[in-house]
Formats: structure tokens, C-alpha cells, sequence
């Protein structure tokens, strides 16, 4: 089994990619005024709704219980899916399910002579495994129908959100590709007039494509039924028009039972886009005679989620219901975009996401891509406490740079081992501070020290820092304490 | 009331007055504050940092240093936020079950400065005179972590002659989160380059916090632009008096 998230294994660092967003300014106002926007609409529709946190505890403790059983509660869904007559497929990692996806559209084409295309609704996971790509390869056009993620195949971008594809694209932006590529030199920048423009470009894709593709937001183990929630209406066309209809899900989308969605619809649209439900909420089961796709195919992927579920520490990252809540919240992605993630899991899912697909072989500079502020985690709709699993995961790739002996030993640990061994001896410790006031003398000016080598340059190429005090609180302390024994009647204060 | 400081590494070697402030407020409320010599850091440094095995050592010796201890106070939301949320969980990864004893016994006693002085002491107004324009941020770890920025400001209120300016974005993160400012160098640049802007719009001539680690970094900030700002721990607000500034 060979683990792909796109293309995240070979991107570069965080801290690199990083260093060129923060200065494109046009990608600044664009993340900033979009996660501004949304943010603001969903603290207004949560601030409404009085039993929020109960909500939040209920979606939690509902996907920590499925996690739990995970294997009964598919195993459900597959025999309810196919009772149902839908046709279940199971992939072990993107290679296997882009194989079966290609495979089965091959042969409906084949046999009724359908158009090489498909339709397809906004689905994050084909992207994971790369679907357009091993699509493409085989000769088969893919259609996206999302307004963002159109945009993102027209421009021939990458995916910078996991609600809003094309998030860092401002509308002047949107025109100049919509006008490009669909040959509209004259179309106008309103949102009515883009929106017209994607409607005339689908619309006859809509009637003549054969073959829809989705992602599903929730599986129900109970019915063996799959609901996708979406705001436009164009990924509705994909799952009714068509004649065949292929979704791919991360086995942990399943939910025990249709009832349960009564928490999780509440949650994921406000949490997602601010509104109090998504304008469409499609919910299909199987198939049925006269009504919707003749055929179904279903295929749950794995894809390194089955490592992330034997790990208890970090197992909640498989509680995500994508809705890019965290996304919005965090001021780092808010600096940078979700291009310095390297991968279509941007923001603080994608910095616990993404390394742990990859058996934290990949991605490493991740987990460290975050200032634990904790915003991330007071937005989580099904409560991931995501600092916490990025302390657990820098842990991991720690021991495995430690552990690696080919990378020898790195300053930072050697380091940190040394710190570590000074803190453990109060007298070394003291010693540490007497040594660094004498040291720092080559670098204080006034008072202040403008320049320091190495890695803590880092900090100088902005900051400045005071020089060390004359005497650090222990010695005052000290100080104080014997002077208070000499003249034992006399209060003393510092100051 | 004995109170047992715990100081924390950093505030010890780079702002001891910080330290004397909280000293001197105590001891103003009629405690007594001890100090135990042997005391050097909690480990979050290396905890956060991905060196969880080397911070282990580092909670042992707090449990020892701190054992005859009857309330702790730490003038450092981030510190008092490791200990209430990982120790417990390092102690049992550990498997020593004389630890995790110890670790339970020791973390409930922690209380960080203003939460000793509302939740605890019941106390909101220290009797403090601050002439000054000032403009509170809260730290990411004090506000979610602790939950406890609202203390802070209830304290900042009965300061007597303050001018106290609202923050804009007091919430969000200033960008230093540790070793986060050094691995991450430009991201925490702009993030610091948000928070710089929203305190010199409130034209406030300190900005203060409740840890001196953010203070540090917007301090460096706005020390290398020469914008004038300067920050103090809320400590050092609440020991002036009339009588004089720490
Ligand atoms: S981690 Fe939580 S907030 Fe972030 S996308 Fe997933 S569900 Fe939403």
C-alpha cells in the first residue's frame, strides 16, 4: 500500500512556502478578507443558537463511538448499501481506488457509448487521491460543477480551502479566467454575471454527460444511505441527471444512524458558511427504479486512515467533518493561505491531516506550522482539540528524526538536551544566567540587543531584544531574604 | 495565606521584576511568599516543542521543589496552561505510578497570578495607581487555555487613574507561540506586523498582558520600529501605587 495526499509528499517546507505567501499581497487581502467574512457570519448563526456546546459535545461523543466500532459500523453500511442496490467497493490506499473508479467508468462508456466525461460535485477526497489526474490519463475528461472548484480547474490552480476552493482568488481575478477560458472577452465582473456565465458553461454538460462523481459529507450505517450538503445546487444536477453515479469516502464519514444527522446538519453549515442550513441537502439511498442514477458504486477508501485510528492520541483528527472552521479562525493560514501547506488539507486539519496520512513520514515541518493559539479548537465543531494533537505529532517526528541515524544529530537536539540537562541543576541553571549577562556584552547596544546568530537570527529580522537584566529574580530574592535576616524587624520590598 | 512562587525560567532571568511585582502585591494583601531556590523551569519549551521526554524530568522536579507547597503562583498563563493540560497526561505516559501521584497532587495547587487573586483570594481591587494610557492583549493561553482573560481586565478596571484602551483583535495570536517565532520567522513576522498596528491605533503608551513572552516579542516589535510603545506585565501595573512604579 503506497499512501498519497496529492502531491504532499514531495512539497517543499512549510516555513519556505510560507515565506512567499506572506509577501504576495494581493493573496493577503484576498485570505483576509474572505476567512474575515465568513468568520463573522458564523459567530453570528452560532451566537444563536443557545445549546451550541451541547451540540458540539454530542458530535463528538458520536464519532468517538463509531471510531470506536468502526469496523461493525461499515460493515453495516455495506450490506444496507447493497440491500439497497448499490455496489460497494473498498480501496486501500488512492492507486486502488483511482484504479476502480477508472476501471468502472471505462466500462459503462464502453458498453452504452456514452461521452468520455464527468460530472463531478466538490469532493476533497479526489483530490487526495488525485482522481482528475488518473482521469485525464485514461482519456476521460472531468468536469467540476463547484463554482470554486471550476474555477480552480479553469485556472489550472490548486485548491487553497476545504469549503472554498478558490478562497485566495478575488472576482476581478474569477472574470479574467471565466473570460478566458470560456471565450466571454466581454463578460461583466457582477456575481450575477459570473454565475450566469458557470450556468451556461454547465448547463450543456449537465444534459449530455452520462457519468456524476461525488464525496459524501456523512454514510449511514443504519439505511446505507449517503447525504452531500452544498450550497449551489450543481452538485444536486450531478447526483440526480446522471446514469451512473461513483462516490468516493473516507471510511470514517460514516454515522450510525440517519438520526444522527440531526446534529451534524445543524453544525457543519454554520460552521462551514455561516448559514443556518445548506441551501441543498441530497440524501440517496442505493438505487430506484425511474428516479435518479441507474447504477451506484460507493468506494471507501482508506488511505492511511487506519494508521491515524490505531494511534489513540491523535485518533479524533478522524472526527473532521470538514468544514474549514479552523481554516478561518487560524491566523496563520490567515497569513499565508492554504498554498504553504503543501497539501489540499490546508490550515490546522491539513497541519494534523496531512503528516499523519503519510505515516509522519512527509509533511513534517506541519506540525510545527502553528503559534497553539488554540483558535482552531474553539471553533472545531466536533471539538478536535488540534493543539493537542500537534504537540503529540511534533513529539513523533522528533523521535523519528532521532531515531533516523542517516540525518546524524541536529543542533536543535543537542540543544535541547543540553537546556534540558542545565534546567534538571539549579546551580548549573544559575551559572547558565550569570554566563549569558557576560556574553551578551558583544551584542547590547543601549540596551538592546538588534542582531543574534544562528537559528535565533530568525527572531532579530524583526525584533529587537532587551539585554539581560543586572540581576535575575532569584538573585533579588536572595538578596532579600538575607537582608530581611540580618535586620529581622525591618519589612523590606523590592523595587 | 503561604503562597509558594513559581517564577518560571524566563521571567527569572529576563524579568525579574516582573517577579518582585508579584512579590510585593502579595505581600501588600497581608501573605506570605516563599520562593524555593531549586525551582528552574517547567518543561514547556521542550514539551512544546516535540522534546516531551526530556520535559519529564523537568515536571519530577517541579513536584519535588514545589511538594510542601500549599498554593503556587506562576505570573504565566502558558506555564499554568502545560501543567493543568498535559501533566497529567506526560505523568501516566510515564507509568511511574509515584509520579502521577504526585502530579495529582501538585497540579490542583497551581493557580496562575490573576487567577489567584480573583478566583482564589477573592480580590479585584489590589489597591493599585497606574497614570498611564494602556491597552490590555490577551494571551492565546490565558484567554483559552485558562479562560481567565476576563480576570485580567476585572483587575485592570480597579486600577486607580488608568486609562485603559480597548484592543482590537484582542483575541487573536501575536504570533510569538515559542519556538514558533524562530521555526516559523516570517508567518510570526506578520502576524506581529496585525498586532503592532491594532496597539498603535489605540495610541496607547504601554501595552500589557498577563505573559511576558508575548510582551517580549510585541516589545522587539515595536522597540526595532522606534514607535515609542513600550509593554509592562500586568503585575508591575498592579504593584505601582501611589507611592511609585516597580
Ligand atoms: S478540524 Fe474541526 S474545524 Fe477544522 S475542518 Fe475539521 S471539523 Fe471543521
Amino acid at each position: 500500500m503506497t499512501v498519497r495526499v496529492a502531491d504532499a509528499a514531495s512539497a517543499a517546507k512549510f516555513p519556505i512556502l510560507a515565506n512567499g505567501l506572506v509577501e504576495d499581497s494581493q493573496i493577503r487581502q484576498n485570505v483576509r478578507h474572505a476567512t474575515n467574512v465568513i468568520q463573522n457570519k458564523r459567530a453570528r448563526v452560532v451566537a444563536e443558537q443557545h445549546d451550541w456546546q451541547q451540540l458540539r459535545e454530542s458530535a463528538s461523543k458520536i464519532k468517538e463511538h463509531t471510531l470506536q466500532y468502526l469496523d461493525r459500523y461499515l460493515e453495516e453500511f455495506e450490506s444496507a448499501c447493497i440491500r439497497a442496490g448499490g455496489q460497494v467497493h473498498w480501496a486501500i490506499d488512492a492507486d486502488e481506488a483511482n484504479r476502480i473508479i477508472v476501471g468502472l467508468m471505462q466500462n459503462a462508456i464502453e458498453k452504452n457509448g456514452w461521452t468520455r466525461e464527468v460530472i463531478k460535485v466538490k469532493t476533497m477526497t479526489s483530490d487526495e487521491i488525485g482522481l482528475n489526474h488518473a482521469l485525464e490519463a485514461a482519456g476521460i475528461q472531468p468536469h467540476e460543477t463547484d463554482l470554486a472548484d471550476m474555477i480552480i480547474q479553469l485556472g489550472e490552480d490548486k485548491p487553497s480551502h476545504i469549503v472554498v476552493p478558490a478562497l485566495h482568488k478575488n472576482r476581478t481575478q474569477v472574470r479574467e479566467i471565466f473570460a478566458r477560458k470560456m471565450g466571454l472577452p466581454e463578460l461583466g465582473e457582477k456575481p450575477q454575471d459570473l454565475t450566469d456565465a458557470a450556468r451556461n458553461y454547465l448547463r450543456d454538460k449537465f444534459e449530455k454527460v452520462k457519468i456524476g462523481f461525488s464525496g459524501a459529507n456523512f454514510l449511514i450505517a443504519e439505511t446505507g444511505g449517503v447525504c452531500v450538503v452544498e450550497s449551489e445546487g450543481n452538485g444536486r444536477m450531478c447526483l440526480t441527471l446522471p446514469e451512473m453515479l461513483i462516490t468516493v469516502a473516507g471510511i470514517e464519514k460514516v454515522i450510525p444512524r440517519q438520526q444522527d444527522l440531526e446534529v451534524f446538519l445543524q453544525l457543519l453549515p454554520r460552521s462551514a458558511t455561516g448559514e443556518r442550513m445548506n441551501p441543498y441537502n441530497t440524501l440517496w439511498t442505493g438505487v430506484h427504479e425511474g428516479d435518479g442514477p441507474r447504477e451506484f458504486h460507493i468506494v471507501l477508501l482508506d488511505n492511511g486512515r487506519s494508521s491515524i485510528l490505531a494511534d489513540k492520541e491523535s485518533r479524533q483528527t478522524l472526527h473532521c467533518i470538514r468544514c474549514g472552521a479552523c481554516l478561518n479562525a487560524c491566523p496563520v493560514y490567515s497569513r499565508t493561505g492554504g498554498h504553504a501547506y503543501g497539501s489540499i488539507y490546508a490550515g490546522p486539519i491539513g497541519a494534523i491531516l496531512t503528516p499523519q496520512l503519510q505515516s509522519m513520514k512527509h509533511s513534517q515541518s506541519l506540525p510545527f506550522a502553528s503559534s497553539l493559539c488554540g483558535a482552531c479548537y474553539e471553533v472545531c465543531p466536533v471539538r478536535i482539540n488540534i493543539p493537542d494533537v500537534l504537540l503529540h505529532l511534533r513529539g513523533k517526528v522528533v523521535e523519528r528524526q532521532q531515531n533516523s541515524l542517516s540525518r546524524g544529530v541536529s543542533i536543535e537536539a543537542v540543544a535541547m538536551k543540553a537546556v534540558a540537562f542545565i534546567y534538571a541543576h539549579p546551580r548549573l541553571y544559575a551559572l547558565g544566567q550569570k554566563f549569558a549577562r557576560v556574553a551578551q556584552k558583544v551584542l547590547v547596544r543601549k540596551g538592546w540587543i538588534h542582531w543574534l546568530p544562528g537559528m535565533l537570527g530568525g527572531w532579530t529580522a524583526v525584533r529587537d531584544v532587551k539585554q539581560l537584566p543586572d540581576e535575575p529574580f532569584r538573585d533579588w530574592w536572595a538578596k532579600r531574604e538575607a537582608a530581611k535576616r540580618d535586620e529581622p524587624m525591618e519589612k523590606s520590598y523590592g523595587g | 495565606m503561604r503562597i509558594s512562587l513559581f517564577i518560571t525560567c524566563y521571567n527569572d532571568t529576563l524579568f525579574p521584576k516582573t517577579g518582585q511585582s508579584v512579590v510585593r502585591v502579595l505581600e501588600r494583601l497581608g501573605h506570605t511568599v516563599d520562593f524555593p531556590a531549586d525551582q528552574t523551569c517547567c518543561g514547556q519549551m521542550h514539551f512544546n516543542t516535540g522534546y516531551q521526554q526530556e520535559a519529564l524530568p523537568l515536571m519530577r522536579r517541579m513536584t519535588e521543589v514545589f511538594r510542601d507547597a500549599e498554593i503556587i503562583c506562576a505570573p504565566s498563563s502558558s506555564c499554568v496552561a502545560l501543567i493543568r493540560e498535559q501533566y497529567q497526561k506526560l505523568a501516566e505516559s510515564s507509568g511511574d505510578a509515584s509520579l502521577i501521584a504526585a502530579v495529582n497532587e501538585f497540579v490542583p495547587k497551581v493557580y496562575e497570578f490573576s487567577e489567584l487573586l480573583v478566583q482564589k483570594l477573592g480580590v479585584e481591587d489590589v489597591g493599585a495607581y497606574y497614570p498611564h494610557r494602556v491597552t490590555y492583549h490577551a494571551s492565546c493561553h490565558l484567554l483559552r487555555g485558562l479562560k481567565a482573560a476576563d480576570l485580567q481586565l476585572r483587575l485592570l478596571r480597579n486600577v486607580r487613574a488608568i486609562e485603559l484602551v480597548p484592543l482590537e483583535e484582542m483575541d487573536v495570536c501575536c504570533g510569538f507561540g515559542g519556538t514558533f517565532s524562530i521555526k516559523n520567522p516570517d508567518v510570526s513576522a506578520a502576524m506581529l506586523a496585525d498586532k503592532m498596528k491594532a496597539v498603535l491605533n489605540t495610541r496607547a503608551e504601554i501595552c500589557t498582558a498577563g505573559d511576558n513572552s508575548c510582551l517580549m516579542h510585541i516589545e522587539g516589535g515595536l522597540h526595532r520600529l522606534r514607535t515609542g510603545v513600550r509593554t509592562v506585565h500586568l503585575a508591575e501595573i498592579l504593584a505601582s501605587t501611589e507611592a511609585g512604579e516597580p
